[in-house]
C-alpha cells in the first residue's frame, strides 16, 4: 500500500510553510484615556426585511512613524472592503470628507460627518519598526456624538498587517451588530486546474477574503473536501494518493501529513472533526455500503455510528458535541437525519419536496445548512435543528456544500458552471439571503471549509 | 519459433512491471493522465513504442486475448440510470462476456471504477459510484471470478468522460469500467 513517509516528504517540500494560523497577532491591553462605555444609537437590525447599509468613514489611518505610511492607507482600505463586503456597510468615499483626521488622539468634529450622513467614523494609527506594526483604532458613533468601546491597539508582524485590519473590522463589525465578527479568518479549499474530464485538484488555503493563498498539497491525486480542526491546527482531507479514496489528516504548521486509518478493501471520505478536536466522524464504505464511523484521532478506535444499506454520509457534529446531522437514502432519496453522537435511532428532519444533503451545523448552534436538489437545479438552504423554517438562500444549476463563517450569519458554497467549459468558483452569501457573491480566487475553486476566528 | 515470437518475452515483462505498479497504485488519474484510458493497461503498447499507436501483442484489438479486445469488443463498461446502482439486461450481458474473458486469461486482476454523473453532491456521489462498483463484482462474483481478483473504486463526479451538462453526456457518465491489471490474477 501507500508509503506514508515517502507523500509527507513530497508534501513538505512542495509547500515549505512555517505556520500557518498562528502568526501571534497580540491584543494589547486598551488604550488609556476617553474609555467610558456609550450606548450607541446605530444599531443594524438582521432581521429587518429590507437593510439599508450603515455609512461609515474610514479616513487613511494616522502613520506615527515613517515605517507606518504605506500600512497606514492599506490597512483602511481592508478594513473598508471587510465592512462593505457584509453587505451592511456602505462606506463614505474620502472625496466627500468634510473633515481631515490629522492626529489618532484629535478631538472628532461631528457635526462635519453627521453633514455626511456617516452614522460611523473609525480612526487608527500605525507604527511600524523593523518587523513589529502596531495598529490602534477607536468607532465613533456620530449622531449620538460619543466613542463606541473602547479603543483598541494590536501588535504584529509586518507580514501579518492584513490580520490585524481584520482584527479591527471585526471590533467594528461586533460592536455596531452585536454580532461576532468574522473577518480575521482562513479557508480552506480545492484549488481546480485543467479540463472537465481531467481536472487537477490541490489543496490550498487563504484568507476569508482571498488574500495570502498558500497551497498545501500538489496536483499528483485527486483531493477533496479538506475540513479544519477546531482550533484551526488541522486539516482533515480526502485523497486519491493510494489510488482509492482514503481520509488524512494534515498539521497545519508542519504540513506533515499521514493516512487516518488503513482499511483494507474499504473506501473512507466526508470527514469532519468534532467539537472536542479529538473524535472524527466520516464515511466507510465497504461492499458498495457506506455507513457513519467515529474514530479517535489519537487511538485508532473505531465506532460504527450507523448500520443500514443505504448510503449515511456527510456528517457533522452540532456545537455542543452532543448530536451529529447526517444525509441518508434511507427512504429511498437523499434526505437529512439527525442523531445522538453516540449513534442510535436517528431523527429525519428535511421534509421538503426534492433531495437533500451536505448538512452542517451552524457554529451557533440554531441552524442547519444544506444543499438541496429540486426540479433540476440545485440551492444552498438553512433551516432550524428540527428542519423548520426552511429557507433557500440560492438558485443556480450546480451549487453544493456550505460552510458557516464562525459567526454564523454567512456561508460560503462551491458554484460551478454549466457546460464543457463548466468550472468552480466559490461564493458567499447571508443567511438572510442577501449579498450573494462570488469570492475572489486565483482560478477556479471548490469546497471552501471556513476556519474558527482565529486567536 | 518465429522472430516476432522471440520479442514477445521481453514486452510480457514490461508490460507485467506495468501491470504491477498499476496495482501498487491503481488511480489512472493521477499525475500525467490525459484523459480516459491513457494511462490505463491499454495504454501499455502506446508507451513502449512512442508514438501513441498500440502495436504490441496486448494491445491487438483483433487478439482474443488482448486488452483492446477486452475494452473494445467484449466491452469494459457498463452504464446505470440516474441515482441506480441496478444492471440493466445490456449491462449484464456486457458482464457476461468480462466473465468469459476474466476465466479465459487467468493472468488479470481487475479494478472496477464506479463513477455518477455531475447532478449530485460530491460526498453522495462517491458512495453511489461505490455502490456501482460493487454491483459489477457481486455479478462477476456470481459467474464464477473469484473476489480475490477484483478490487473497487469510486471516483464520484470527479472523472466524467462526456463534459456536457445534458442526459447525452450524464448517461455516459454514470457508469462501472473494469480496468484490467496484468500479472496480479489468482
Amino acid at each position: 500500500m501507500m508509503n506514508s513517509d515517502k507523500r509527507e516528504d513530497r508534501m513538505n517540500r512542495f509547500a515549505p510553510l512555517t505556520r500557518l494560523l498562528a502568526l501571534g497577532v497580540l491584543c494589547l491591553a486598551a488604550l488609556a484615556g476617553q474609555m467610558q462605555r456609550a450606548e450607541a444609537r446605530i444599531e443594524l437590525n438582521f432581521n429587518n426585511p429590507v437593510i439599508e447599509p450603515l455609512p461609515f468613514a474610514v479616513p487613511d489611518f494616522i502613520a506615527e512613524n515613517n515605517g507606518g505610511k504605506r500600512l497606514a492607507t492599506d490597512i483602511a482600505r481592508v478594513v473598508a472592503a471587510d465592512l462593505s463586503g457584509t453587505g451592511l456597510f456602505r462606506e463614505i468615499p474620502a472625496e466627500a470628507f468634510i473633515s481631515r483626521v490629522t492626529s489618532f488622539d484629535a478631538a472628532v468634529a461631528y457635526n462635519d460627518w453627521q453633514a455626511i450622513n456617516a452614522q460611523a467614523l473609525i480612526t487608527g494609527a500605525v507604527t511600524a519598526s523593523g518587523d513589529k506594526v502596531v495598529v490602534k483604532f477607536r468607532v465613533f458613533d456620530i449622531f449620538s456624538g460619543e466613542q463606541l468601546g473602547e479603543g483598541l491597539q494590536f501588535a504584529g508582524s509586518a507580514k501579518s498587517w492584513r490580520r490585524m485590519a481584520h482584527k479591527v473590522a471585526d471590533a467594528v463589525y461586533s460592536r455596531i451588530t452585536g454580532e461576532g465578527g468574522y473577518f480575521d479568518s482562513r479557508v480552506v479549499f480545492v484549488a481546480e486546474s485543467g479540463p472537465k474530464d481531467a481536472r487537477a485538484k490541490r489543496l490550498a488555503v487563504m484568507d476569508y477574503d482571498g488574500a495570502n493563498v498558500a497551497y498545501l498539497t500538489d496536483s499528483s491525486a485527486i483531493v477533496l473536501a479538506p475540513r479544519f480542526s477546531p482550533n484551526g491546527d488541522r486539516i482533515l482531507f480526502t485523497s486519491y494518493a493510494s489510488g482509492f479514496p482514503r481520509i488524512y489528516v494534515m498539521d497545519t504548521a508542519s504540513l506533515k501529513t499521514r493516512v487516518l486509518d488503513e482499511q483494507p478493501g474499504a473506501m473512507t471520505f466526508a470527514p469532519r472533526f468534532a467539537p472536542d478536536g479529538q473524535t472524527v466522524v466520516f464515511s466507510l464504505e465497504k461492499d458498495g455500503n457506506a455507513d457513519i464511523y467515529a474514530m479517535d484521532i489519537n487511538s485508532g478506535g473505531l465506532r460504527q455510528l450507523t448500520n443500514a444499506p443505504s448510503i449515511e454520509t456527510a456528517p457533522s457534529f452540532s456545537p455542543d458535541g452532543s448530536q451529529i446531522v447526517f444525509e441518508s437514502d434511507r427512504s429511498g432519496s437523499q434526505q437529512i437525519y439527525v442523531m445522538s453522537a453516540a449513534g442510535g435511532e436517528p431523527v429525519r428532519i428535511s421534509s421538503g419536496k426534492g433531495k437533500y444533503g451536505t448538512p452542517v451545523w451552524s457554529p451557533r448552534g440554531d441552524l442547519i445548512a444544506f444543499t438541496k436538489i429540486s426540479d433540476g437545479r440545485f440551492h444552498i438552504g438553512v433551516f432550524r435543528t428540527d428542519g423548520s423554517d426552511e429557507k433557500l438562500l440560492t438558485s443556480a444549476f450546480l451549487d453544493e456544500g456550505p460552510t458557516w463563517a464562525p459567526n454564523g450569519r454567512v456561508v460560503m458554497f462551491t458554484r460551478e458552471s454549466e457546460g464543457d467549459g463548466g468550472s468552480a468558483a466559490l461564493y458567499s452569501v447571508d443567511i438572510s439571503g442577501r449579498n450573494l457573491k462570488r469570492v475572489t480566487t486565483e482560478g477556479p475553486a471548490s469546497d471552501p471549509a471556513w476556519s474558527p476566528l482565529l486567536p | 519459433m518465429t522472430p516476432s515470437f522471440a520479442i514477445l518475452p521481453k514486452v510480457l515483462l514490461i508490460v507485467a512491471a506495468l501491470g504491477l505498479a498499476a496495482c501498487k497504485n491503481p488511480d489512472r488519474y493521477g499525475s500525467g493522465a490525459d484523459g480516459y484510458g491513457a494511462n490505463g493497461a491499454g495504454g501499455a503498447g502506446s508507451g513502449l513504442n512512442g508514438d501513441g499507436v498500440a502495436t504490441s501483442g496486448l494491445g491487438d484489438p483483433s487478439n482474443p486475448a488482448s486488452v483492446a479486445y477486452f475494452n473494445q469488443t467484449v466491452g469494459d463498461r457498463v452504464l446505470f440510470v440516474v441515482d441506480q446502482s441496478t444492471l440493466s439486461d445490456e449491462g449484464r450481458a456486457v458482464l457476461d462476456g468480462q466473465a468469459g474473458w476474466l476465466t479465459a486469461n487467468p493472468d488479470y486482476a481487475i479494478i472496477i471504477e464506479g463513477h455518477a454523473d455531475e447532478q449530485g453532491t460530491r460526498e453522495y456521489n462517491i458512495a453511489l459510484g461505490a455502490r456501482r462498483a460493487d454491483s459489477v463484482k457481486n455479478y462477476l462474483i456470481a459467474k464464477g471470478i473469484a473476489g480475490s481478483r477484483m478490487q473497487t473504486v469510486s471516483y464520484g463526479k470527479e472523472r466524467p468522460i462526456a463534459t456536457c451538462s445534458d442526459e447525452a453526456c450524464y448517461s455516459q457518465n454514470r457508469r462501472a469500467v473494469t480496468v484490467l491489471s496484468y500479472g496480479a490474477g489468482a
